[in-house]
């Protein structure tokens, strides 16, 4: 399922169970659970999706189902400073692809890589609903509005 | 006196919480703090000119304020009663001052019906809601009404659901009122997923208990007393104030047993989206809201006779929730009374886009699109020309300068060949390349199909790779008509409205802009300039020095030419990366 084989510690499991525990190990709150696990791990590993499945009673599959269904959930580790473009219709039209593509450039990484020394992640989302700061930028939590191609060596340099 | 400080997600991405903050922090020093209120409500709607500071009573509206700004706004207005002068709103036709919101280009046409209260009462105040006239409503349902009436009110209110697609609410609510079970649910859609609308979430960040109060009614009209809010995760803040209102409303006791001391219980649970545009889809929604990949299901069943764990479940969207309280209070006659014959009421709008007055509006059904562009949304930016106007999102069309005398209401936007959708409204002008949106906007489409029925899984991969073919100059004019025919096959076969709908943006630019099309299969040109691979660079050999600017910065090493000497581009090699363009200081490279 994925090319990074974790090993699981016994805290790790025990986190796990205990999430699933809170939702009454019902299916029906499967996603409710994978919110919560993501927030712990940051991401969802196949190991971690055999666990939620097997506390749960449900098939892996199942679980791996709902966790490519949604964008929301990820299999791979983001970067330390995630930055998402956001590329809804608003921020397209006023050049976010371009800055996306500065980012593709200076980083040297593509959509839904990251950086070689774990430090940034790049994504595209689709509208954070700040059209009147068309093109936005996060990083992490941070917004940059009205981001130009030539914005995005200094936006990267404070994060150095 | 009360400073209001806009707290929705793009004022608040500008640093108005730092703005309160100081406020409070110079009020504090200045001995006021007991006297001055400073309150954090929900969007302006004014996005364009954020973060927004509005001064009551005498309703003084300061644009783009800074962090900074705080000391001059308490010791000139606050202290000397003297508005800040360079904080206010500057017309740009007549360069006069604006203090009053209500004499703004961008308001004067507005009637806030959905955004009532967004603005101007503290979306994590349940009393301030209550001051409004929050929660009478659903104490004159209760009292006065049977739940047959409150179904008869908003079925003779015409209103229709804001969504999508129009469907009249009062019919949705009368059909989940008579089907019977033990239990039944009422379910608020608030997965705005269309790229550039964010109507649902300004409600939902402004005026929470508004959806709250609504979904109690319509529990109490279809006789559901178990409410469930299906909201993006994307939406944090959104999340976060209506959870801190669903505590207050439960403390209050208008949430949860008997309430208003009457038989009658109801409460509110969130379940989480995951990032699924097709998720908005009601029958998607609701798998998604059991735990399940978001995938349709064929209708009917419709969620009114088996939703929600199978049982009937009534589902509509944020701003039609947001609209039932005053239908309520104010009758259905006064509703009616607004709009057009078959649309009722106000719709609101996210303008944005190359537009100057980007924000969120509401106006009456049956406003043009010539006034909400050219008079609320204050015309083009940068005085370019408009080129065409996207509603509808995804599964919307984009209209034309022939369609700006158009009154917009649901069967209008469908009769020329677009949709409401949800509200997002995208303005473009002549940059803008109409095969590169289309293009754009099956890319999204593409990413977001859940891929249960081919036409839309296959198709739209296929559209989508036709229209890039055509953007990089590769395609013929059989490829305009094999890509015609592609999406009447997808919009008669596809399983839900996604696929209906996915091929519209192609549809509606092919019938407004063919000659875009062409030019680009036929005279391998993009006429906005915007198609990369359809650029040309060259060299005017009159303005080169030859300082090897050009040749130096070439990833390719397409250009030749001697120091001192003119320089060629051989367009053979060239990858149109533009590099020679950004190095050249004397203006000799040409784009074509």
């Amino acid at each position: 399922m994925s090319s990074i084989k974790i090993e699981l510690r016994q805290q790790d499991v025990d986190k796990i169970n205990e999430i699933c525990d809170s939702f009454n190990n019902d299916p029906v709150e499967l996603i409710n659970v994978l919110h919560k696990t993501q927030e712990h791990f940051g991401y969802l590993p196949a190991e971690v999706q055999e666990v939620i499945a097997d506390k749960m009673n449900i098939a892996t599959a199942r679980v791996y189902g709902v966790v490519t269904f949604y964008s929301f959930f990820t299999m791979t580790p983001k970067g330390k400073h995630p930055i998402s473009i956001c590329m809804g219709t608003a921020c397209y039209v006023r050049g976010a692809e371009k800055v996306l593509d500065e980012f593709k450039k200076e980083l040297a990484i593509q959509v839904g890589q990251t950086t070689g020394d774990g430090k940034f992640s790049l994504s595209s989302l689709r509208c954070v609903g700040a059209c009147g700061l068309a093109p936005v930028v996060l990083v992490g939590d941070k917004t940059y509005g009205r981001v130009a191609p030539d914005d995005v060596k200094a936006i990267l340099k404070e994060y150095e | 006196m009360h400073l209001l400080v806009c707290g929705g997600t793009g004022c608040r991405a500008s640093e108005s919480s730092l703005i309160v903050e100081n406020l409070k922090r110079e009020l504090e020093e200045k001995g006021l703090a007991g006297e001055v209120q400073v309150i954090m409500t929900g969007c302006f709607g004014f996005c364009e000119k954020g973060p927004v500071v509005k001064v009551m009573p005498d309703n003084t509206f300061y644009v783009q304020v800074k962090p900074e700004d705080a000391p001059v706004i308490v010791a000139g207005h606050v202290i000397k009663g003297r508005p800040v002068q360079r904080l206010l709103y500057v017309d740009p036709k007549s360069r006069e001052h604006i203090a009053d919101s209500k004499h703004m280009g961008f308001y004067r046409k507005q009637i806030r019906i959905a955004l009532r209260n967004c603005g101007f009462i503290n979306p994590e105040n349940i009393d301030e809601y209550i001051a409004r006239d929050g929660y009478a409503a659903l104490g004159k349902c209760l009292s006065e009404l049977k739940p047959s009436d409150v179904v008869d009110i908003v079925k003779k209110s015409g209103l229709r659901g804001r969504g999508g697609a129009g469907f009249p609410t009062g019919l949705k609510w009368e059909i989940a009122s008579k089907n019977q079970a033990d239990q039944k649910y009422v379910v608020c859609n608030a997965d705005e997923g269309d790229p550039g609308a964010f109507m649902d979430r300004s409600v939902l960040e402004g005026d929470p208990h508004s959806v709250l109060e609504a979904m109690a009614i319509c529990g109490y009209a279809i006789g559901a007393s178990k409410g469930l809010i299906y909201i993006r995760a994307e939406y944090p803040l959104a999340i976060q104030r209506l959870k801190v209102a669903i505590g207050q409303a439960r403390e209050y006791g208008l949430l949860g047993n008997n309430i208003f001391e009457t038989d009658f219980s109801f409460d509110i649970e969130m379940r989480y989206g995951a990032g699924a545009f097709v998720c908005g889809e009601e029958t998607a929604l609701i798998h998604s809201m059991e735990g399940a990949r978001g995938e349709p299901t064929n209708k009917p069943p419709f969620p009114a006779e088996s939703g929600f764990m199978g049982k009937p479940s009534n589902v509509n969207n944020v701003e039609t929730f947001a609209s039932v309280p005053v239908i309520i209070t104010k009758g259905w006659e006064w509703f009616s009374a607004i709009g057009t014959e078959k649309s009722k009421g106000t719709k609101v709008f996210a303008l944005a886009g190359k537009i100057n007055n980007v924000g969120l509006i509401e106006v009456p059904m049956g406003t043009t699109l010539r006034e909400i562009i050219f008079e609320i949304g204050g015309g083009i930016k940068n005085g370019k020309k408009f080129k065409a106007v996207q509603t509808g999102g995804p599964s919307g069309g984009c209209l034309t300068e022939q369609h700006l005398d158009t009154p917009i209401d649901f069967d209008n936007l469908v009769a020329v060949g677009s949709m409401m959708g949800s509200g997002g409204m995208i303005v473009m002008d002549e940059d803008d390349c109409m095969v590169s949106i289309a293009k754009f906007f099956l890319e999204f489409t593409v990413e977001e199909s859940c891929g249960k029925c081919a036409p839309c899984r296959i198709g739209n991969k296929r559209i989508h790779e036709l229209l890039t073919h055509i953007t990089k100059g590769n395609g013929t004019m059989a490829d305009l008509d094999r890509l015609k025919n592609m999406c009447n096959v997808i919009k008669d076969t596809s399983l839900c409205g996604l696929g209906q709908t996915s091929p519209n943006p192609v549809l509606s630019t092919m019938a407004n802009f063919m000659d875009e099309y062409v030019a680009h299969v036929t005279d391998k040109r993009c006429p906005a300039g915007s198609c990369r691979d359809l650029m040309k660079y060259s060299i005017i050999l009159d303005k080169c020095v030859g300082c090897t600017a050009c040749a130096r910065g070439c990833p390719v090493n397409a250009i030749t030419g001697e120091r001192k000497g003119p320089h060629f581009i051989d367009q053979e090699k060239c990858i149109k990366c533009g590099a020679c363009f950004e190095k050249c200081k004397f203006g000799a490279v040409l784009i074509n």
